[in-house]
């Protein structure tokens, strides 16, 4: 016998006694292997635990051990071409409470809440509200008012509950410490606009990381407090403006007391972004957007419904032809991004979202979706001639309208008769590009009949020329426009035909017209059976920018700087360079050119010179240019007057400047709000008078030219402008320029005036700025 | 399998027993009957607890401007007492071991009643320490433990003429000498003991070969008297408050459920090899409250990782595999009651204590044997072990 026991243990030697009854040692056995499934069930438990998810555990252990303290970087800044500051940051006094100190006061520190709102005039409601985090209930008792945020951060961060507090309230606070345990009074570094609305659609705005992004590690280096880019060169450039957020790591043991230092990374300053923007340029543009508004406002739709003019929105770019850089861009109705600093209401954010105020988020520069109407025309005559419908020399009908299944009519009916194709541009005739589609059309359709392909030649040019499509610009949320084609019909076909198909089995009985009705069930047969169908009117629509046709105005300018710079297709930009806090350009962001126009030289020369007279007596944009100082600066353009189902008709110009040896294109454009030669070409003279100085105003750019030197950035975050681009008399200082009329530009022909950038007096807009924000605080209301 | 035989073949002829060495190292001396894997099975855990208990207090006791090794020091005079008291216990006359049993049942009875008057002191909600100066508490419903398992041995154990089994009277009589110290703990109130306290009588009943009604019948019991004292509300706040934190560990995450959170998160942290004896980031950092008590187990998780932790384990199993084949083995009814009591009480105790660190069972105040600090289980678990060794001492194998 063994002394080491089995599972139940054996028989003692016989004859010897037995010290406990077999019941006994039946139980001892079920004892002993109670006993073991006992440990085998701690023994697994534990192996889940430690070998498993001892990772996970790991981890956990170290959230609770590591406490982050982040200290936020300073974000770089955005200048204009010449180093004007156009976001750059502002040290404000933030009120910040800890909630992990309030938790060990009595109530959570109630006291101590009620009595920061006496100081800052703020309901203690509120206070509540802005530090509870996200996703908690909020206390039914005293719940927050509406509109206030929570907090979204990390609960051992201290919350900012006001931003840019007096000084006298942060010196309160922080003189009288022992009554605001866990309240502290601390700087902090926000956006500041000096320039207000200026440029509000290029520049975006930021806010804070949501959490949703954090867990989902959209930015994987950023910090729970850190902001983000969310629209705009903000957003395009974040990761260049943004730095990097310092993180002290303290270890810190169970009552939060430091032990010590894990980590320390130091913060790393954003860095500066250059623009091609011209800041006083910009103003210009924006100004005469406005204006070109509220004189559409107050003018009479003649031809249409007879009320005044809508105009809800207006856009405009002005595009350095041979760089692709933006000069100005703007979009009406424009916002203040300060709305955004600190974080925006939920009021003032649905604002800047509603139909009512106009939408104001929306950039319509590059977002807007408009039909090009007749600028398109430039299009239009670029194919005839490559398709040998047209020559340069030869003269083409025009008559009143032309029947091609129904009747297409000339602008007013007005027959002109036999014109060349600069007249045809000119006086913006429209039956002679319906003629020519038709010609096309009927080409197309033969060869689809053959089984081959077509030829398409309007699309393909228009596509060529860039349009509909996006231009690649380094801003967000592009939009891409539309060119339709035979493809396009199809596929549009393909996706709804289930749903017209079905209104045409079913019709209409819910519509209690029964006119209306019939319309319609006629509409669903005919989409249903015949929707793929690319016909003849769509093709003719097409050749005057109407229809289906969609291009944003960046999309446009771009087309019309390839015209004008012989044919290259270059990707617009706003970003110029980045420049560290060391004065180190980091980046340039080069000239890319995308395509070459498939236009020979010649037509390219012929149609730019057709347009200068556009501007001319005769022309359709010779009203509005009537007294401009064309011995300056010679502008050549296209009108656009697109008509649109039930609204009023949106008005575009199109154009270059200066003709001969064209610099820059600009284009405007106002929804609903008449002929493109009545509201967007005198707006168009407004910016290159502003531009240039002409008509006694002064001259947004010196000599009319953008820098080609960069701006340099000094270590202690002054900017030295780059010299002026033309030749000024040898002064020692030349960022204090005095205002010189330099010598005349035989090559550029544009003999102007000069003031240099540094002297630059922005033109006063108080008027307009204070119209605009009691719009908007009524809006607000 | 060594073969323990080979001593029957003493070179030391019968008789001769003058010289202190013949003594020592006679085949029935006490040095060769004790139980030495069970004497040092439970020492290494005593000197492993003192370790662990030393590094969950050391930051503490340093940050506090004290001697960080005070907690140490106390452990190992505790040990050391603890086995001299083991060495009495294992090596008193087993007749006046059962001539002890009812004085000792007295006594600590005496002890539990003392703690109720203005004598006790209350840690942690329960009023079950006296104070004896110099910062020592003593805590009877410890020592109740070893008394409950003599007395019931004692009485169980009775053989009467040619009946093996106890009648229903010794049942009776047993379950009424139990209610006492255990309505006394109850009033504390200490429940995790009071539960021990029921799985040894379950224990020391079914193995003394008790009618099965019986067993089964208190079993029933036990489990309508947890129903009706969760349904009646009988248990104090916190109490209810560790039972949802259980069944629901994310509840309570301020309080109750903190403990058992923290507790997950250091043994888990350790993983296979644990972060290394006074690295552990839990234990210094003081994340898991009663660590060198009842949350011991998670420094040895922690720190010592799988290996460690699963070497407590093992000397537990292997002091309670050892424990039921002394019941066995026993040379009388009398010992093998104590023995499966003692070894009731141990795995009891041991499974709820390291199951509460694991999150399986819900939070107790039990220590956990030899490992936790404190005086009072550390003397009754070692006397427990001095028992054990007496046992086996009078084994039939020896004859």
């Amino acid at each position: 016998m063994t002394r080491t026991a089995g599972w139940a243990d054996e028989a003692p030697d016989a004859g010897e006694e037995a010290a406990v009854s077999d019941r006994s040692r039946l139980r001892l056995a079920v004892l002993r292997i109670l006993v073991l499934s006992l440990f085998l069930t701690l023994f697994g438990r534990l192996w889940f635990l430690q070998v498993m998810s001892g990772e996970r555990f790991a981890q956990a252990a170290k959230n609770n051990r590591v406490r982050p303290v982040i200290t936020a970087a300073p974000r770089g800044r955005i200048l204009d071409s010449v180093g004007r500051e156009l976001v750059r940051n502002r040290t404000v006094s933030v009120v910040t409470v800890d909630r992990t100190a309030l938790d060990r006061l009595p109530e959570d520190g109630r006291e101590v809440l009620d009595r920061l709102a006496g100081v800052l005039s703020m309901p203690a409601t509120e206070i509540r509200g802005r530090i509870s985090p996200c996703g908690t209930k909020p206390d039914p008792k005293s719940p927050p008012p509406p509109d206030v945020p929570c907090w979204n951060g990390s609960p051992f961060q201290p919350v900012p509950i006001m931003a840019d507090v007096p000084d006298e309230l942060a010196f309160r606070i922080e003189e009288h410490a022992e009554d605001f345990p866990g309240i502290e009074a601390t700087l902090q570094s926000v956006r500041d606009y000096p320039n207000k609305s200026l440029g509000a659609h290029l520049l975006g705005y930021v806010s804070p990381i949501t959490e949703e992004e954090l867990v989902k590690k959209k930015y994987p280096d950023l910090q729970r407090t850190d902001l983000t880019g969310r629209a705009g060169l903000e957003q395009s450039y974040d990761a260049d403006l943004r730095g990097r957020s310092g993180v002290k790591q303290f270890l810190v043991d169970s009552k939060g007391r430091v032990t010590g230092l894990a980590a320390d990374t130091p913060a790393e300053s954003g860095k500066d972004l250059v623009t091609t923007i011209d800041a006083p340029a910009q103003r210009v543009l924006e100004i005469a957007l406005e204006r070109a508004v509220l004189k559409a406002r107050s003018t009479i739709d003649l031809r249409g419904n007879k009320l005044p003019f809508k105009a809800p929105s207006a856009a405009g770019v002005i595009l350095e032809v041979d760089t692709g850089a933006i000069v100005g861009m703007a979009s009406y109705p424009t916002y203040d991004p300060g709305l955004f600093i600190g974080g925006i209401s939920q009021s003032n954010f649905a604002v800047l979202n509603s139909k009512e105020a106009g939408v104001p988020l929306i950039s319509r520069a590059t977002q807007g979706l408009f039909a090009p109407a007749s600028t398109f025309k430039v299009v239009s005559t670029s194919a005839a001639v490559a398709q040998g419908q047209a020559s340069l020399g030869g003269s083409y009908s025009c008559p009143g309208s032309v029947k091609f299944g129904r009747t297409f009519r000339n602008f007013d009916s007005r027959p002109l008769g036999s014109i060349n194709l600069r007249t045809a541009l000119v006086k913006s005739c429209d039956t002679i590009f319906y003629n020519f589609a038709i010609a096309n059309y009927v080409a197309d359709n033969a060869r689809v009949d053959r089984k081959e392909k077509p030829v398409e030649a309007i699309q393909s040019m228009a596509r060529s020329f860039g349009l509909g499509a996006k231009t690649g610009i380094d801003l967000p949320s592009e939009s891409a426009g539309q060119i339709t084609d035979r493809g396009f019909k199809q596929r549009r076909w393909e996706r709804s035909k289930a749903t017209y198909c079905d209104r045409a089995r079913r019709g209409y009985p819910e519509q209690l017209d029964p006119v209306r009705r019939a319309f319609l069930e006629q509409l669903a047969r005919e989409n249903c059976s015949d929707g793929y169908r690319y016909n003849g009117g769509d093709h003719v629509n097409l050749s005057i920018g109407q229809g289906d046709t969609l291009v944003t105005p960046v999309q446009l300018a771009r087309a019309y700087a390839a015209l004008a710079n012989g044919g290259k297709l270059i990707r617009p930009r706003i970003g110029k360079a980045v420049i560290d806090r060391t004065g180190k350009v980091t980046r340039v962001v080069p000239t890319v050119q995308t395509a070459k126009l498939p236009v020979s030289a010649e037509v390219l020369a012929y149609v730019r010179e057709s347009l200068t007279g556009v501007t001319k007596p005769g022309g359709t944009a010779g009203g509005a240019f009537r007294g401009f100082d064309f011995a300056r600066l010679d502008v050549a353009g296209k009108t656009g007057t697109a008509q649109v189902n039930d609204k009023q008709d949106t008005s575009w110009f199109a154009s270059f400047a200066p003709a001969q040896a064209p610099k820059y294109a600009v284009v405007v454009m106002v929804e609903q709000a008449g002929t493109g030669g009545s509201i967007a070409a005198p707006a168009v003279r407004e910016i290159y008078e502003g531009m240039y100085g002409l008509a006694g105003r002064p001259a947004a750019m010196a000599c009319g030219l953008t820098p080609t030197a960069l701006p340099v950035v000094r270590p202690d975050g002054s900017v030295q402008r780059p010299p002026p681009p033309c030749a000024q008399p040898r002064v020692k200082a030349p960022a204090k320029a005095p205002a010189t009329i330099a010598p005349a530009s035989a090559g550029r022909g544009v003999p102007l005036g000069v003031p240099a950038g540094e002297t630059q007096v922005l033109i006063p807009i108080a008027a307009f700025a204070v119209r605009r924000r009691r719009r908007r605080a009524g809006a607000a209301r | 399998m060594t073969d323990w035989s080979t001593p029957r073949i003493s070179p030391v002829p019968l008789g001769r027993r003058e010289g202190w060495r013949e003594r020592v190292l006679d085949r029935d001396s006490p040095l060769r009957r004790m139980d030495w894997v069970l004497v040092v099975a439970a020492t290494s855990l005593g000197v492993l607890g003192a370790v662990l208990v030393w590094s969950a207090t050391r930051t503490r006791l340093e940050s506090a401007g004290g001697d960080p090794q005070a907690f140490l020091k106390r452990h190992a005079l505790n040990l050391c007492l603890g086995l001299a008291m083991g060495a009495v216990a294992a090596l008193v006359d087993y007749r006046m071991l059962r001539a002890y049993a009812p004085i000792v049942y007295v006594a600590s009875c005496l002890g539990l009643v003392a703690v109720l008057t203005p004598l006790g002191s209350v840690i942690n909600g329960s009023r079950s320490w006296i104070e004896v100066g110099g910062g020592f508490q003593i805590q009877p419903s410890e020592f109740a433990k070893v008394a409950l398992v003599v007395g019931m041995a004692m009485i169980l154990g009775e053989k009467r003429d040619a009946e093996d089994d106890p009648r229903d009277s010794d049942v009776l009589l047993v379950l009424g000498l139990a209610a006492v110290p255990m309505g006394l703990i109850l009033l504390q109130p200490d429940f995790g003991t009071m539960m021990v306290f029921v799985f040894t009588i379950l224990g020391v009943l079914a193995v003394s070969g008790a009618p099965a009604r019986w067993v089964v019948g208190l079993i029933a019991a036990g489990v309508a008297a947890g129903w009706s004292i969760l349904h009646f509300d009988m248990l104090k706040d916190y109490q209810v408050e560790r039972f949802t934190s259980f069944a629901n560990p994310s509840a309570n995450l301020g309080t109750a459920g903190y403990n058992v959170n923290q507790a997950r998160i250091a043994i888990g942290s350790g993983g296979v090899r644990g972060s290394g004896l006074f690295q552990g980031t839990q234990t210094t950092g003081q994340f898991v409250p009663e660590q060198q008590t009842d949350f011991v187990f998670t420094v040895a998780g922690e720190e010592l990782g799988f290996v460690g932790a699963g070497l407590i384990l093992l000397l537990l199993a292997i002091i309670l595999w050892r424990g039921i084949s002394i019941a066995a083995n026993a040379g009388d009814a009398f010992g093998t009651l104590v023995a499966s009591g003692v070894v009731s009480w141990f795995a009891f105790q041991s499974f709820v204590n390291i199951g509460m660190t694991l999150g399986i069972m819900p939070v107790t105040g039990l220590p956990l044997p030899f490992v936790s600090y404190g005086g009072s289980s550390m003397f009754a678990t070692m006397m427990a072990i001095g028992l054990l060794c007496n046992v086996h001492m009078r084994s039939r194998e020896w004859d």
